[in-house]
């Protein structure tokens, strides 16, 4: 929860449960209030009436968490998620590079504090232990393996049925558990209990499933003496993207995005920045894409005093399995080809220049589509509805957006145009189809007030004594207040 | 038959390559309508550029016009590419993707590129036209484009048929200058046979063929799309209306022999 809610408020998270909207995760405020997770949210709001309610969001508190792990990269490159909520770092080794225990966790809180975020931390010998000290340990900690002791069995995190059971036992604390002899506890309660155990104590080690980190992909190359051709600049920059390809190829990886920067003796820098449709690890072509790139600059590369240093940088990639090498010709060739034309053209004249499209659900016509670039890859197939059979194309092959003005004599009140003019050209019109209805979604307005949507559009596909074939609508109907007025939207083929 | 009584355009230097029949393998892209494909001893040549001409208010039929032929030549499996420039953008509306499908077009195939100006747009229709992945190309040119001359031309039909990629440039608004196109065509609308209620029906366009490299001109033919089988089709074969007398291919033929 960000913003202005102070810490002490009732908040809650709920999700839909059994058809019930309960409480799924709580804040300090609302657990010292009286709630518990599983409430029923009407129960809840009967309890405490002024709960500050929104919907939980796993999915997106997993995003959040993976973003502050990889943030977390600056203490230790040994990172893991731990559930929902928890980030375990393992920071042996590290912990002199940051000033200690203390410092670091002062750096996290400072950090997250500005996010608006709390922070809970607890430092132990392991996983498990500094998970539940996180949880449930009360106040600073001087001895971890006697504060562990004397966590509830909850820390365990055996689950509800298992704490009854050791609750009913005697046990209270892992230090009960912990004290008693493992074969005993393994026979009530199961292996999972000892193996718990075991590992909160330490005895045993348990598996973290870091996220990976790499060191990006940056290639540099320094010159002994500034070099005041840009010809030879670029070789050695063909030469750093080979040396690149290889290392993608280690990684099963390919670029879609190369960076390059010239530094000149001067301090002066120029970034060129490329990219691809797909991943790839064809040396040759992405340099024949940065030169197009050079060839299109406004103020072309000047070395001034030389150049002293390159350094390519891929910004994106994505992963590209072993390459079988084909044979001349074939599909697959030819589909590559398309690809690299697709890049060569975003390339020189811009990503949005060459573009694709995906269809929309929506019933407003212009709606319908969405254009996006073309280097983004390929579509979903499909959504694009035919006329039926028999029946003539029902939408144009081009629209106007937005629509155009056109003046209409027609019949009142909800009468077929007769005559449009239109770029100040007269049309009688000779057949027509319509009305087809298109009304707003009027879920879609502002203010959720139906009656204040948009108006309601009366499309008309008419023909005038030519051939020529129009998408007219009536936008509005007589008697609302407004006078509707007319639009042409599109032309048929 | 010789070729330069026939073709009033000076004889560029590259034209016994182009007048070569079409390659094996190259079928010719056949319309689907048989009148026309017998006119052009079997449809229009594939991997060439033909143009077709337009007046402003006849612009969509155009467009449409390609976007038919584009598909016939395409089959609809490969991608398909249309340049456009700018001002076709702003005149004539954007392409609209359901209107595209209802021609029994795949917009998921199609790759749409808009330019500032003629000298992008040619530049990228000649980059294009080199990639044999693409099942078609079109080129939407609105205004006289002084840039496309004859080299252009002969550069862009050069690399068609290198490549094998067939090109329609669509001319609204322009004056023929002489090209090294295979074919030129003039495109207009044309009533179309009504359906029930005198509802609008299948778009019907006439098309008249301008300039042939490899044959005699001037004929006329009137045309319907049937999106269903993908094919024109002759309008008079589908309704009980019969295609007004001047318009029968035989008499158009009659007036150009």
């Amino acid at each position: 929860m960000r913003g202005a809610v102070p810490p002490e408020a009732p908040v809650a998270l709920v999700t839909k449960l059994r058809g019930m909207m309960r409480l799924a995760v709580l804040g300090p405020g609302a657990v010292a209030a009286g709630l518990r997770p599983g409430m029923a949210l009407t129960d809840a709001q009967g309890l405490v009436p002024e709960l500050l309610v929104s919907d939980h969001d796993p999915a997106g508190d997993r995003t959040t968490l993976e973003r502050l792990a990889d943030g977390c990269l600056r203490y230790t490159p040994h990172v893991a998620v731990e559930g929902t909520e928890a980030l375990l770092l393992d920071l042996t080794g590290c912990l002199h590079l940051h000033g200690g225990e203390e410092a670091v966790v002062a750096d996290i809180e400072r950090r997250l504090g500005r996010m608006g975020l709390g922070v809970r931390a607890a430092f132990a010998y392991g996983p498990e232990a500094a998970l539940a000290l996180a949880r449930f340990g009360r106040g600073p900690v001087t001895d971890e393996r006697a504060a562990v002791m004397t966590l509830p069995i909850a820390a365990l995190a055996l689950g509800q049925e298992s704490d009854t059971a050791l609750a009913r036992a005697g046990l209270t604390t892992v230090g009960d558990v912990a004290r008693r002899p493992q074969a005993g506890i393994a026979a009530r309660f199961g292996e999972a209990a000892v193996r718990a155990v075991r590992r909160m104590t330490g005895e045993v080690d348990s598996p973290l499933a870091f996220r990976p980190s790499e060191e990006p992909l940056i290639f540099d190359r320094r010159f002994a003496e500034p070099i005041a051709r840009t010809d030879f600049a670029l070789e050695r920059l063909e030469e750093l993207l080979t040396g690149a390809m290889v290392a993608l190829e280690a990684r099963k990886l390919g670029g879609r995005r190369f960076e390059a920067i010239v530094f000149r003796t001067d301090g002066a820098a120029r970034r060129l920045a490329v990219a691809t449709g797909t991943a790839t690890r064809d040396g040759a072509m992405v340099m024949r894409l940065f030169r197009e790139r050079i060839e299109t600059l406004d103020d072309p590369l000047d070395p001034g005093f030389g150049y002293d240093m390159l350094r390519l940088t891929i910004t994106a990639h994505d992963p590209l399995g072993a390459q079988q090498m084909l044979l001349e010709g074939g599909e697959a060739e030819e589909e590559r080809e398309v690809d690299a034309l697709i890049d060569r053209l975003s390339t020189r004249f811009g990503a949005r220049t060459i573009q694709r499209f995906r269809s929309q659900d929506s019933y407003i016509p212009e709606l319908v589509q969405e254009a996006f670039p073309a280097i983004d890859g390929p579509p979903p197939s499909g959504g694009w509805t035919m006329p039926p059979a028999g029946s003539p194309p029902l939408r144009p092959l081009t629209l106007f957006d937005p629509p155009r003005r056109i003046e209409v004599l027609a019949e009142v009140p909800d009468g077929p145009p007769h005559r449009f003019r239109w770029a100040g050209r007269l049309y009688e019109v000779s057949r027509f189809e319509g009305p087809e209805r298109i009304a707003s979604e009027w879920w879609r307005a502002r203010s959720g007030d139906p009656s204040r949507a948009a108006p309601t559009r009366d499309y008309y596909r008419v023909e005038d004594g030519t051939g020529l074939r129009f998408w007219l609508f009536r936008h509005g109907l007589y008697g609302t207040g407004r006078e509707p007025v007319w639009y042409l939207h599109g032309l048929f083929a | 038959m010789v070729e330069s009584r026939i073709i009033p355009f000076p004889r560029p230097v590259a034209a016994d390559r182009m007048a070569q029949p079409a390659l094996a393998g190259h079928r010719p892209v056949t319309t689907g309508h048989g009148d026309l494909d017998a006119g052009l001893h079997g449809g229009l040549a594939r991997g060439r550029l033909h143009e077709l001409f337009a007046a402003s208010g006849h612009a969509s039929q155009a467009a449409g016009c390609a976007a038919m032929l584009a598909i016939r030549a395409n089959g609809g499996a490969a991608p398909f590419l249309w340049l456009r420039n700018e001002r076709a953008e702003r005149e004539g509306g954007r392409l609209y993707m359901p209107g595209l499908a209802a021609l029994g077009g795949t917009p998921e195939k199609l790759l749409l590129a808009t330019f500032r100006d003629d000298q992008s747009l040619l530049r990228a229709a000649l980059e294009a036209a080199r990639c044999r992945g693409l099942g078609a190309l079109v080129v939407e040119s609105w205004g006289q484009a002084p840039l496309y001359t004859l080299t252009m031309s002969r550069r862009l039909a050069l690399a068609a048929e290198k490549s094998g990629v067939t090109l329609f440039l669509i001319r609204i608004d322009a004056e023929p200058v002489p090209s090294a196109a295979a074919t030129r065509w003039s495109v207009r609308a044309a009533p179309s046979l009504p359906m029930a209620a005198n509802a609008p029906g299948h778009g019907v366009m006439e098309i008249e063929l301008l300039r042939r490299r490899n044959g005699p001109a001037g004929m006329r033919w009137r045309m319907e799309w049937n999106h269903e089988e993908r094919r024109f089709r002759e309008p008079a074969l589908a309704g009980p209306v019969a295609a007004p007398v001047e318009y029968r291919a035989g008499d158009a033929r009659r007036r150009s022999a």
